[in-house]
């Protein structure tokens, strides 16, 4: 029993600690912002990024869309409100699940890959030689990374957000029997600008969270050569419990109204 | 002139530097020698500031550097060169790039001249030519030639060198040897050089001072070092046949 508050303890010192380093290195990105960014690996992260992306987010988004019309359509039509089935898609697409789960997939992509990298580049001296070039990791690695995910991720989820709407569409117009025009026109008369441009302001949160704690667990990693796979399991890790946290607080704020 | 007075360094509850007093003089060739895990490489990372002491001073010319803040290190480095013991090349870039680095951040250099100064230290190093090849594609001790390009690129007044020859082939090492002496005359410059080579050693350097176990056992001029009777030296001197 002692040993497992012990255990729970240490844990909560952990998380505290890693939480205060995170915050003082989002404090200092920002700092760093003083100088002007370098536009052109901001450009090149973002390029990268984005590409390596795309691919998951539109299956994860599309089945997603298709699986949760699915559900609810064979409910709404039983009580008659299938006029309603684009826009309850569409909203719950849009604020919530647009954002989280394109989260989630940039966790797992852009966040270890670049974890992976730093580590890499820490346990290789090559941090050190920026350093001893008088050349801040923050605003050389830090700043461009977290620019280009708080723009990327933001991006990225208006394209989910689209193809998960259709991935509803398809399901409602091919299986459940909803027309086109119903399931286009309930989107029109339900959804308004603020769910998409919400779900946008949680994406960027979210692309500074993936960029902030991918940095920051490459910039920790363990030394030696496993160093690296330790600290991109948990940065992804990190990454998602975060978002998770996060996305609720965000709701409250943004869609509570 | 660095000046290390009473340096101690803690990795948590370890202390791993205990109490070191060390003076490098303007212009010379420093050996740091000692066994491996002895905190040569640690010493040289407080020297150049990229870890703080425990307590202590560092003097590098006037300023002292321990507990500086990272932007006011900065400027201290600009003087500084350092050759890494993996040579720590950017492996994203060219070795044109790598050696251009420096030069890009910190100068209004145009690009015809800093493709003129990276040509000119690739040469001094003897790799002319290489500027558009990666640095995976190099060997190891064309890795340490490029990071020492990279190093001098900005004229520095003191180079730090970390273990330059370990890896390497009796013939590279002898080259790679050479090469820091040659810069030293060429460009006039401090260096530090740490290493577990008692042959290096002997060959660049002025004086050598000798770490064992996180404390700075002796330092003296090479021809009275080899005449020391101290028994941790003499046994690094017959380890390696030297007496
Ligand atoms: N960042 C660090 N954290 C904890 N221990 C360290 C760290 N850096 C070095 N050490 C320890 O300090 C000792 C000296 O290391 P180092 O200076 O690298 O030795 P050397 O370069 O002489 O081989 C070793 O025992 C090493 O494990
Ligand atoms: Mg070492």
């Amino acid at each position: 029993m002692t040993s497992f508050l012990e255990k729970l303890g240490a844990a909560v010192i952990r998380w505290l600690g890693l939480i205060g380093e995170v915050v003082l290195l989002v404090f200092d990105t920002f700092r760093a912002l003083k100088k002007p960014p370098r536009i052109r690996h901001v450009v090149s992260q973002m390029a990268h990024l984005g590409v390596d992306s795309l691919p998951i987010v539109a299956l994860t988004l599309f089945f997603t869309g298709a699986v949760m019309t699915l559900q609810i359509a064979t409910e709404f039509i039983r009580f008659g409100a299938q006029s309603t089935i684009g826009g309850v898609v569409t909203i719950a697409i849009c604020r919530e699940l647009g954002p989280v789960l394109v989260g989630v997939v940039a966790a797992g992509r852009v966040g270890a890959a670049i974890t992976a990298e730093i580590s890499t580049m820490k346990v290789t001296e090559q941090i050190d030689a920026l350093r001893v070039m008088a050349t801040s990791p923050i605003g050389y690695l830090i700043v461009p990374r977290m620019l280009a995910c708080m723009m990327m991720v933001p991006v990225l989820t208006v394209f989910g957000d689209a193809i998960g709407v259709f991935g509803g569409w398809a399901v409602a117009t091919g299986y459940s029997g909803v027309s086109s025009l119903t399931y286009m026109n309930s989107i029109d008369v339900f959804t308004k600008a603020h769910d998409i441009v919400g779900g946008m302001i949680k994406a960027s949160v979210f692309g500074m969270v993936i960029a902030i704690l991918g940095c920051h667990m490459g910039l920790k990693s363990p030394d030696g050569a496993e160093g690296v796979g330790i600290a991109t399991t948990r940065s992804v890790v990190a990454s998602i419990i975060v978002i998770f946290m996060l996305n609720c607080f965000l709701s409250l704020i943004l869609f509570s109204k | 002139m660095i000046r290390l007075v009473d340096v101690r360094k803690s990795f948590g509850e370890k202390e791993i530097i205990h109490g070191v007093n060390l003076t490098v003089n303007d212009g010379e060739t420093l050996a740091i020698i000692g066994g491996s895990g002895s905190g040569k490489s640690t010493l040289l990372k407080l020297m150049i500031g990229l870890i703080p002491p425990t307590s202590g001073e560092i003097w590098v010319g006037d300023r002292n550097i321990a507990g500086m803040e990272e932007e006011e290190l900065d400027e201290v480095r600009l003087h500084m060169g350092m050759v890494f013991q993996y040579s720590a090349l950017f492996d994203s870039m060219t070795v044109g790039d790598n050696v251009a680095f420096g030069l890009r951040e910190h100068t209004a250099l145009s690009e015809d001249e800093i493709k003129k100064v990276v040509a000119e230290k690739l040469e001094l190093v003897g790799l002319p030519g290489a500027e558009n090849m990666m640095p995976t594609s190099l060997s190891g001790g064309m890795k340490k030639r490029v990071s020492l390009a990279r190093a001098i690129a900005f004229s520095p007044e003191i180079i730090f060198y970390d273990e330059p020859s370990s890896g390497l082939d009796p013939i590279m090492t002898t080259k790679i040897d050479e090469l820091i002496m040659n810069t030293q005359k060429a460009l006039n410059v401090t260096s530090v050089v740490v290493t577990h080579d008692m042959h290096s050693a002997c060959r660049i350097a002025d004086r050598i001072a000798m770490v064992v176990a996180g404390e700075l056992v002796t330092c003296e001029p090479v021809e009275k070092f080899r005449q020391l009777k101290d028994e941790r030296v003499r046994e690094f001197l017959s380890a390696a046949h030297i007496v």
